[in-house]
């Protein structure tokens, strides 16, 4: 590829980077440096490469961001082909994060792109931390709430209780069902979280059980039949066998029987494919909304890199179902966010020698805290459950053990109270002349 | 505001990691609302829970004593899998003990509508304690799982009445006081 031919690509970059304009941002300074650190410095992680994720690299690095990561434990899939434009059919079976990455550095030359086959619940706090901004194309809650809280919880503050702002890495999230999607820009602590507003997702559509089970009216009433009522009365695939919607006998099976379903109660429109899209909750994915949203985010990702224009503040919600609806508006933090909440770990200053009942003592008399029958557990593990019954009693040997043989020093305990809206952290430290102010 | 490139910070690179901690899949606000919830469970006289595992509070066994109406004197465990994606999904709930019921069917699966399609996650475990309770007190024959149960008890309150009762003796539900 010639010099001549790069220099052009980036002739809009510099367009918008050298030049003021009527919407950049107030701290807006027209500069090479801009430049400089979008390609020298600036790192992006790519949570995804699915249909939103290759839109996304694409856009990423068609915009001028020249270091970039893409994670996802998925291989590519034949049905992926169609809207997942950088997989190829001898792809088929290969990881998505190595040939993504791959594709992308074989067309755009100078970029420095790294793909990790790999789930991201495995990697570890550092591995994000090395990054300056993370676009999410993911499809699941669970996976997103995940991202949000280790963002969340790589925010430093400084003494003096301030934000360090060098330790917040922005969360670009994009999403999409169908004809719908949405984008939004999450500033870790300062702007609302992803947990903040959780109750927004409109929750996976299910049936009634008796009407899948006696008055059936449409196709998915039939499969979930199959599925929910006839598979664990029968067991086709053995005892204990779960409904896999991969695997073409179990989808079959379910199918077959949905079928017979349907003619006995004149239901028309059960197939193979709304089978295993009934199973397996799909639904159909757009490839243009996966585009929209992603150029949305690469967008944002663009804008907060640079201050060219002010970033979206902070959700946009986009439906092409019937002609095309786009708003933009600002979800609100939560003061009592469990990811996000302004309390911080309340620090607890203990002696090793104290007893479990020692420190529940010590608790109820807080006067911030304001608890009267807290249960405690510590990375998972029971401590004290003040109820119900069966748990207090499986629990209140501890309530005679020293501290020092339930805890480690610098821990983080649950606190939850009827007192307490959402629980609250603490954080145990041991002070061998701590004293109980009785 | 945040402004990303005036921060010029020099990002560590995945290489010079030292601290290798692996974390967790679990995120603390979902630990910290199924401890909440759990540590408020109201059961009340009619109900007792077991956990078979105290380090493990996403499975447990709720059992149900009706003190009054067709259901009187029986026991019913009801086993609870609460999923990862709780509260944004439902927990699953079986009943593990055979009872002869319109809402319940032969397989253990219940009929109870915020255990499915009206779940939201502002709603608790206790939600649905409640919600279990009701069903002993008041079966709702319109909509039906075990259809016979459910004609039986609106045509012939007493055929339906020694039916439950029967059940309740075979399946070893009856617990004597």
């Amino acid at each position: 590829m010639s010099q001549g031919k790069d220099e052009g690509k980036l002739e809009d970059l510099y367009l918008i980077t050298l030049r003021n304009g009527p919407f950049a941002h107030e701290s807006f300074s027209p500069s090479e440096d801009l430049l400089n650190f979008l390609w020298n410095e600036c790192k992006v992680l790519v949570v995804g490469a699915g249909g939103l994720g290759c839109e996304l690299l694409k856009d990423l690095a068609l915009s001028g961001f020249r270091n970039i990561e893409v994670i996802d434990l998925d291989v590519v899939d034949v049905t992926n082909l169609n809207r997942q434009f950088l997989f190829r059919q001898q792809d088929v079976g290969k990881p998505k994060a190595e040939v993504a990455a791959a594709f992308i550095a074989k067309r755009i030359s100078g970029i420095n792109i790294k793909g990790h086959h790999a789930n991201i619940y495995d990697q570890p706090r550092e591995f994000y931390k090395q990054f300056n901004l993370v676009v999410a194309g993911l499809d699941s809650i669970d996976a997103r709430r995940w991202l949000n809280e280790t963002l969340i919880d790589l925010v430093e503050t400084n003494d003096d209780g301030t934000i360090d702002v060098s330790t917040v890495i922005p969360l670009i999230d994009g999403g999409t069902e169908g004809f719908r999607g949405q984008a939004r820009v999450i500033i870790p602590k300062m702007s609302a979280c992803f947990e903040c507003n959780l109750d927004l997702f409109p929750p996976q559509i299910s049936y009634p059980l008796c009407t899948i089970a006696n008055t059936p009216r449409l196709p998915e009433h039939c499969i979930e039949y199959a599925s929910v009522i006839l598979w664990p009365q029968q067991q086709p695939f053995g005892a204990g066998t779960k409904v896999d919607g991969d695997n073409p006998e179990h989808v079959k099976w379910i199918f077959e029987r949905a079928q017979e379903r349907a003619n006995q109660f004149h239901i028309q429109g059960v197939t193979y494919r709304l089978s295993q899209g009934v199973i397996k909750h799909i639904i159909p994915a757009v490839a243009s909304t996966n585009a929209i949203v992603a150029a949305s985010c690469a967008n944002e990702a663009f804008k907060l890199a640079t201050y060219i224009a002010n970033p979206l503040n902070n959700y946009m919600l986009y439906n092409g179902e019937s002609g095309v609806y786009t708003y933009a508006f600002e979800t609100e933090r939560r003061e009592e966010c469990p990811a996000c909440g302004r309390a911080q770990p309340k620090k607890i200053c203990v002696s090793p020698k104290w007893t479990l009942a020692d420190l529940i003592e010590v608790l109820r008399e807080d006067t911030e805290l304001r608890v009267k029958s807290p249960s405690l557990t510590v990375s998972s593990r029971a401590l004290y459950y003040s109820s119900p019954a069966s748990l207090e009693q499986a629990t209140k040997e501890n309530l005679p053990q020293s501290l020092d043989c339930l805890l480690e020093e610098g821990c983080e305990i649950f606190l939850t109270d009827p007192a307490l809206p959402l629980g609250r952290k603490l954080q145990i430290f041991f002070h061998k002349c701590s004293k109980k102010n009785k | 505001m945040l402004k990303l490139f005036s921060l010029k910070q020099k990002k560590q690179s995945a290489q010079e990691q030292t601290e290798n901690k692996t974390s967790s899949n679990k995120t603390t606000a979902a630990e910290l609302r199924l401890q909440k919830d759990i540590s408020e469970l109201d059961t009340g006289k009619t109900l007792s829970v077991y956990f078979p595992d105290k380090n493990n509070i996403v499975e447990f066994i709720v059992y149900c004593k009706p003190d009054e109406g067709i259901y009187k004197y029986g026991c019913f465990a009801f086993r609870f899998k609460i999923p990862p994606t709780y509260p944004h999904d439902p927990p699953k709930v079986k009943c593990e003990t055979k009872v002869f019921h319109p809402n319940i069917d032969e397989e253990g699966n219940v009929c109870l509508n915020i255990l499915r399609e009206d779940w939201k996650p502002i709603l608790s475990l206790n939600a649905i304690l409640y919600g279990l309770q009701y069903l002993f007190l008041e079966p709702n024959p319109d909509d039906p799982l075990n259809k016979e149960a459910a004609n039986l008890y609106r045509d012939n309150k007493a055929a339906f009445y020694a039916q439950v009762q029967r059940s309740m003796r075979e399946s070893g539900a009856y617990y004597s006081r």
